[in-house]
């Protein structure tokens, strides 16, 4: 409908301009196939490089022998037991660190004394690197698992104490307040406020932790382990197997990439209502 | 059910909030509070609530509560706390689960409350999927599933924008119509206070201190009517009077904090 609300002289009055378009750029556009394309030019240059003779084959194999290495360990079955037994590590140590880590936390989250206590000791314990402290757990505990267990666990404990106590503060107190005035008892204020309004912390927690356990146990496995994909990559590197050496990198940034994701699909299906 | 305020004081720290208040609200009326931004209306309502201590001074009720009524004295949020997490008859749910209710008056009451503001279409939907005024609509729901004695609203349209807001305040006559629920209505909005009150509280700048309580004669119904007009812009130039300058120096307040 044409505006008719001002007077005839007035709505054809002065030559009209048209008003140039100036919001463009600026905008993030999405390219769903570049990222692709640079990892395949990315892998071609690398294998021509060693196919023209400009790189040694010991020093960065092609891919295609990386991938050779990594059928040959599929086959044969080293693969296997070494990824079962990291996997293995991973697990206990983790899950270990973990429940401890929120159980401290949670106490550190909802109790003004456990807070108190906690929070220096968290702060004192949290910048030791972990690994570090393996030549102690192995006096301790062997050489055996149980070290690799505590190494992994101590350094998953820390960062899960963290995150759980802070994500129970980043819970809205208008809620836990709401919950009060319609007298919810504390126990079910806890259950149904303060653990969902804590997950989505919690849950990102599990991914800095995850890292963690990933780097660590590769530590652990190179200083003392037979089995496992560190101790693989380090004797790999002795005998200066570097097409092995690699396929294990591989192994171990796939073994990320998959924890990566089922965390990502744990959280959507968690945190739908985000 | 009637609540009696007697000479209450209350200091967070050594900041004083509230000074010598001393408010009866009636049986089945709407009790507005009016006053400048942080003069202690918040902190009055959850002292009236049961969840802030005061520092000094005694809250006490009086009088019957309805049949099948949970939770005597129920508050209506300024930002609704509704459970992002939960669907909309989930958050209802929440406040009805740990009553020792059967199945069936639990489902009862949850439809009963979602139709009266009508939200069964939308009882699945999570809260993130609806508008301000649904959700707020949802937090009334919440509030007539446990049949409360008194409603303590605190600035219940102040998030919401003025259409949505004129929409809300038909809810709460309507509320009001059917079902007398005492309530103290804390506003800063002269209007609400205008079109929903019986009696208007003036609080001071703070700390908040009782300047005084204005009655409002029109009833509720006819205070659209043109001959209720004159009456409300009366009690309207009474209560700007009252509240201009205390709001201007409130306004003008550097927070030593
Ligand atoms: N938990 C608290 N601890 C310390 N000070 C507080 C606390 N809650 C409120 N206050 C302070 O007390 C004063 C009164 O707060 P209150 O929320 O009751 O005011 P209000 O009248 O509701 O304000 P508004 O109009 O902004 O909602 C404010 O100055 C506020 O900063
Ligand atoms: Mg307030």
């Amino acid at each position: 409908m044409p505006d008719t609300s001002l007077p005839m002289t007035e709505r054809s009055a002065v030559p009209s301009q048209p008003v140039r378009f100036r919001g463009g750029g600026f905008t993030v556009k999405g390219h769903r196939w570049a990222a692709l394309l640079a990892f395949v030019v990315l892998i071609a240059v690398w294998e021509s490089t060693n196919r023209f003779g400009l790189v040694s084959e010991l020093f960065l194999p092609p891919p295609s022998a990386v991938a050779s290495a990594l059928a040959a360990m599929a086959q044969d079955g080293s693969l296997w037991q070494h990824l079962k037994a990291s996997l293995m590590r991973i697990g206990v140590g983790w899950v270990m660190g973990t429940v401890a880590g929120m159980a401290v936390g949670f106490a550190m989250g909802i109790g003004s004394v456990a807070r108190a206590v906690g929070v220096p000791l968290v702060s004192a314990f949290f910048p030791i690197p972990k690994i570090a402290l393996l030549p102690l757990f192995i006096l301790w505990f062997g050489i055996g698992e149980p070290s690799k267990f505590a190494t992994i666990g101590f350094g998953v404990f820390f960062p899960t104490v963290i995150a759980t106590y802070s994500a129970i503060d980043s819970v809205p107190r208008n809620l836990i307040r709401m919950a009060q005035s319609f007298g919810l008892p504390w126990a079910s204020i806890l259950r149904k406020i303060v653990l969902p309004g804590a997950l989505p912390g919690i849950l990102a927690g599990f991914r800095i932790t995850a890292s963690i356990a990933l780097i660590l146990v590769v530590a652990a496995e190179m200083i003392g382990a037979e089995y496992g994909i560190g101790a693989f990559v380090l004797t790999a590197g002795n005998l200066m197997l570097t097409d092995q050496l690699l396929a294990g990198v591989l192994v171990l940034s796939l073994l990320g990439l998959t924890i990566g994701t089922v965390l990502s699909i744990l959280e959507r299906r968690l945190l739908k209502w985000r | 059910m009637r609540l009696i305020i007697k000479d209450l004081c209350h200091r967070y720290d050594d900041l004083v909030v509230l000074d010598g208040i001393d408010l009866t609200v009636q049986e089945g009326e709407v009790l507005a509070v009016i006053g400048p931004s942080g003069c202690g209306k918040s902190t009055l309502l959850g002292i009236a609530g049961g969840i802030v201590a005061p520092t000094s001074g005694t809250i006490a009720v009086a009088g019957e509560v309805p049949d099948g009524c949970l939770n005597p004295i129920t508050f209506i949020f300024q930002d609704f706390a509704l459970l992002p997490w939960r669907s909309v008859e989930d958050n209802l749910s929440l406040v009805l689960e740990h009553h020792p209710l059967s199945a069936a008056e639990r489902r009862e009451r949850i439809e009963s409350g979602l139709r009266r503001m009508g939200l069964w279409d939308f009882r699945k939907a999570l809260p993130k999927q609806l508008s301000g005024g649904m959700r707020q609509r949802v937090g009334i729901a919440r509030a007539l599933a446990v049949r409360p004695a008194m409603l303590l609203l605190d600035e219940p349209l102040s998030a919401l924008d003025a259409q949505t807001r004129e929409l809300l305040m038909e809810d709460f006559l309507s509320l009001w119509q059917r079902e007398r629920t005492t309530a103290l209505y804390v506003t800063h909005n002269l209007d609400e206070a205008l079109r929903l009150a019986d009696r208007v509280v003036v609080l001071s700048r703070r700390p908040g201190r009782l300047r005084e309580i204005v009655t409002i004669e029109e009833p509720r119904d006819q205070r659209l009517e043109p001959s209720a007009q004159a009456h409300l812009a009366e009690v309207r130039d009474r209560l700007w009077h009252l509240i201009r300058a205390e709001a201007q120096l409130a306004d003008r307040e550097i927070a030593d904090a």
